[in-house]
């Protein structure tokens, strides 16, 4: 487990080291000068070389790429165009709204995914399974921004059942969480149907195993080989599963914050963009990225664990 | 918006095959390839003869005409511009589908290429490939998206490239694998007794035996373009207005959102469609051709 | 098949729904398990040992079909009772061990945890399920049993998990214990200690065992009586003396010739039965034995009934009387 988790740790550092540093190339292959495509043709000449300097822009790629990493490491992830605080400030103080929206979106799918894949995966080919399935392929398929529209025309403009706008009261938890259901529902409705159709293979899988051919030999109860025996170890590769969920989501959430007027980082990017905020969208990017990474390999290292063969060997 | 689908999709046990049918009728007997193939047929359609289908301009304004319901002139209603939305939903099938095509394309081509180098070629080459891959799949791809169109600006052809990046390491993943099972089958270890040469080896011996399952694979990855594509539109970051995406159509429709629900609903619907047909039609090429490729994440 | 029976099985056929149609997986089987006996079955892979064991226990796939038979138990016909009395019957007075001890626990519970679920029937309390646990592992000879109780699977030896399996289908002092090829995967000092112990625990509990095995010098050690299946029949059936030093049965004589551990000379051809398993879909009529039979002649398109040729030795051959073990 430790050379696992070891090694596991190393190789995400050195994938979040890499995309940082392809994005970084990359700004070198903007045709024309990077400056003034990023500042928009209202910046003077003075204001694109400042930015230059500031950037680095007019040194080669491998300096900027050891500039950025020698200040990321210190949290210097540069300073907001508008506001002229840090980045990492801005996107931070943005982070907690995106973070429930992911954490509750998770819940959805986990909530909803793991008992329908388990229910589907016991009535084998029956009416229900497949209704099941159908189902589970059409919430994939489906984008979640189409998903967040139609629930806010339906579910908000038509039948005023949710707010349409904003995060709700700060300190009135009640408030914030009425403002969290459709959005996050938007955001983990897809991934419903992805838990729960490896839910349903993922037992079906095991259900067919030796032990669990004994246990039934045993005379164990239906429903204690379905949860203690046969769910424990199919729902390993879910969490796994689960860690490149948070990614989707991530991308989900952006599209959910700006149909619901939510605060969040991906308003705050998108934003950025629109106003040409070029610090905030690379220093947003590099930090989500590397939110992700970390998120994948949590889920891998809590999958490994729970393995009790992959624990030991510690 | 959902990366691609070879990153984590899990498979169902296929429904049992019965039946010797030959493939069309084979697709047919599933309701859900059946229904796929309908709702395909007819994006297709409706972009092949959008002109044909409707007499309106899509990017035509008439003022007096805003947010008609639908109704026997207008199929689905105007919207704040007095656009007809049928016409414009039917031109924003054409650029969905060219997206489809060109991005598709050049993702599977890039992604055969690079798959069958990481898998035949050195290590060392592997190793470095993999690492790309992976540092490639690590970006949310609207985060991806949000950078590039920073870098280039709003584009169909930035578009395509979020695109690529997006899907290409999941085509060059599977190639890759399929390949280093190739390398070591006997036909393949026979011709290089036979000494020849790796260049002929790749195209002739090894490409064949990954042409299927790429073709499937990139069926069931339509419906994850179309939406990059219309989020992308969506967002802004795509086609430029007046031309009509679904995603810009949906965009509009939610800014009108409290003036009228149809151009909403329209936006929306035509997307619906597209994935919905093109995730059922993908699902059971799969599932009927191939149920090798379940990849469980 | 008297009273004294805990099992009997009486003219059970089988059969299994396939896209060709129905295979007859078992046809006619009779035999009988008495208390505190152990009881053979030999036969070559496909003969229907599994099924005959999924019959008993209830757990035959969803194709499968009981045609005709019973399946007497304590005298309850297991076939025609409800599956919540089979459920309680299995693990607790009906206790199986498979073949193979590598996959045979669930591998993210402890030991100790899938030893105490198989109690919940028993009304004790946690920590008494706990001791029998820890007793039985004892008498199985795994050392240090209290601290093992909470490891898992994969942290014992092949041997060792065959062992734990033996502890837990006896923990419930079963009636009757169904060993499934239970040495067929360990080497052959694995398997003399897992039959010197079910020996033992066998006499300690006095409960009865359905040993299945091909190993004919196992089943000449440990069991009492044997029965002999060949392609889903029981061809000949007795005690462990009649059927190894007088065979009545083609197919049974051909199995000991063949038994590499009988060749008194070293050679390098061993000796084989010509011929395949028969197709069980379309079953040939007369002897199932027939085509590979040396010894047949004309009556034998008619099927032949089980012979008793003494009290408790039966043989389906028409020649049975004639034929002897020189």
């Amino acid at each position: 487990m430790l050379v696992y988790g070891v090694k596991r740790i190393g190789l995400a550092v050195l994938i979040t080291a890499l995309a940082l540093i392809m994005l970084i190339t990359t700004i070198q292959f903007i045709p024309g000068d990077p400056a003034a495509v990023l500042l928009g043709p209202l910046a003077t000449p003075e204001l694109r070389q400042a930015f230059r300097v500031e950037m680095g822009l007019d040194q080669s790629v491998l300096i900027q790429i050891t500039r950025f990493f020698s200040r990321a490491v210190t949290g210097d992830l540069g300073t907001d165009v508008l506001t002229h605080r840090p980045v990492l400030l801005t996107v931070a103080e943005q982070a907690p709204f995106t973070l429930a929206l992911i954490a509750s979106g998770i819940g959805w799918a986990a909530l909803l995914g793991i008992p329908l894949g388990c229910f589907a995966a016991m009535r084998r080919g029956s009416l229900a399974d497949r209704v099941i399935a159908v189902l589970s392929v059409s919430m994939i398929a489906v984008p979640s921004f189409v998903i967040a529209i139609y629930s806010l025309l339906f579910f908000c403009v038509r039948l005023g059942w949710f707010p349409t706008i904003g995060a709700g009261e700060p300190g009135d938890l009640g408030d914030q969480l009425r403002h969290l259901v459709l959005p996050s529902l938007a955001v983990g409705l897809g991934w419903v149907g992805y838990l729960a159709r490896m839910v349903r293979a993922s037992m079906l899988e095991v259900l067919t195993e030796n032990h669990i051919r004994m246990a039934r030999a045993f005379g164990l109860r239906e429903r204690t080989i379905t949860f203690r025996y046969a769910l424990k170890l199919a729902i390993i590769p879910t969490v796994v599963l689960l860690g490149i969920g948070v990614g989707h989501m991530i991308s989900g959430a952006v599209f959910a914050e700006i149909v619901f007027a939510r605060p969040g980082v991906g308003r705050l990017m998108y934003d950025a963009v629109i106003t040409r905020n070029y610090p905030v969208v690379i220093g947003g990017v590099m930090i989500t990225t590397a939110f992700y990474v970390l998120c994948t390999l949590v889920a891998d290292l809590i999958a490994a664990w729970l393995d009790p063969r992959v624990r030991s060997s510690l | 918006m959902s990366a691609p689908l070879s990153d984590a999709v899990a498979a169902t046990p296929t429904r049992a095959n019965t039946g010797r049918r030959g493939g069309l009728l084979r697709l047919l007997s599933d309701p859900m390839g059946a229904l796929g193939i309908a709702l395909v047929v007819l994006v297709v359609l409706g972009a092949i003869f959008a002109g044909v289908l409707t007499s309106h301009n899509p990017i035509g304004m008439a003022l007096g005409e805003r947010f008609l319901p639908p109704g026997a002139l207008h199929l689905l209603g105007t919207d704040q511009l007095g656009r007809d939305l049928f016409t414009r939903v039917l031109y924003g099938a054409r650029i969905a589908l060219t997206v489809a095509l060109i991005a598709t394309s050049i993702s599977f081509i890039g992604g055969l290429i690079l798959g069958m180098i990481a898998g035949y070629g050195p290590r060392w080459l592997d190793s470095f490939l993999l690492l790309v891959f992976d540092a490639l799949r690590s970006f949310p791809t609207v985060m991806l998206a949000l950078a590039l169109v920073t870098l280039v600006g709003p584009s169909l052809s930035a578009v395509v490239l979020v695109v690529v990046l997006a899907t290409l390491p999941g085509y060059a993943r599977v190639v890759r694998a399929q390949t280093m099972s190739l390398k070591g089958a006997e036909f393949v270890l026979a011709a290089r007794a036979l000494g020849a040469p790796t260049r002929r080896i790749l195209p002739v011996h090894i490409m064949p035996n990954l042409i299927g399952p790429l073709l499937i694979l990139a069926s069931m990855d339509i419906p994850v373009v179309i939406t990059i594509e219309a989020g992308m539109s969506f967002l802004g970051l795509g086609v430029r207005p007046p031309t009509p995406s679904w995603g810009s159509i949906l965009n509009d429709g939610f800014s009108f959102i409290r003036e009228s629900a149809w151009p909403a609903i329209a936006g929306g619907l035509p997307i619906v469609v597209a994935t919905l047909g093109f995730t059922f039609l993908g699902e059971t090429l799969r599932d009927q051709f191939d149920p090798r490729l379940r990849k469980d994440a | 098949m008297g009273a004294g029976d805990i099992l009997s099985v009486d003219r059970l056929s089988v059969d299994f729904r396939t896209a060709d149609g129905a295979l007859h997986a078992l046809r006619d089987v009779s035999l009988a398990v008495p208390r505190a006996e152990i009881v053979g079955i030999v036969g070559e892979s496909g003969c229907g040992k599994s099924t005959l064991i999924n019959s008993v226990i209830g757990l035959l796939s969803e194709n499968a079909e009981v045609s005709t038979g019973r399946i007497l138990f304590n005298g309850a016909d297991l076939l025609t009772m409800h599956s919540d009395g089979l459920t309680r019957l299995r693990g607790d007075r009906i206790t199986t061990i498979f073949q193979d001890p590598m996959t045979s626990l669930n591998p993210v519970l402890s030991i100790g945890t899938q030893m105490t679920a198989i109690q919940y029937r028993s009304g004790l309390s946690r920590s008494a399920k706990r001791d029998r646990a820890v007793e039985f592992l004892r008498k199985v000879k795994i050392p240090d049993p209290e601290k093992r109780l909470g490891q898992y699977p994969h942290q014992f030896s092949g041997g060792m998990r065959q062992r734990i399996c033996i502890a837990m289908a006896l923990l419930p002092e079963p009636d009757l214990l169904i060993a499934d090829e239970p040495t067929t995967a360990l080497d052959a000092t694995l398997e003399v200690q897992v039959i010197r112990l079910l020996k033992d625990l066998q006499r300690e509990i006095g409960c009865s065992i359905l040993f299945i095995s091909h190993h004919l010098g196992v089943v000449a050690e440990l069991c009492d009586r044997v029965a002999i299946m060949y392609a889903g029949e029981v061809v000949e059936r007795g005690t462990v003396r009649e059927i190894f030093h007088d065979p009545r049965h083609p197919y049974t004589r051909k199995l000991l010739e063949c038994d590499p551990a009988r060749i008194p000379v070293a050679t390098r051809d061993l000796p084989t039965i010509p011929g395949d398993l028969p197709n069980l879909i379309e079953i040939p009529m007369g002897c199932i034995f027939r085509p590979r039979c040396p010894h047949r002649f004309e009556r034998c398109i008619e099927r032949p009934e089980p012979r008793r040729l003494s009290g408790d030795h039966l043989a389906a051959c028409h020649k049975a009387e004639l034929l002897q073990f020189a």
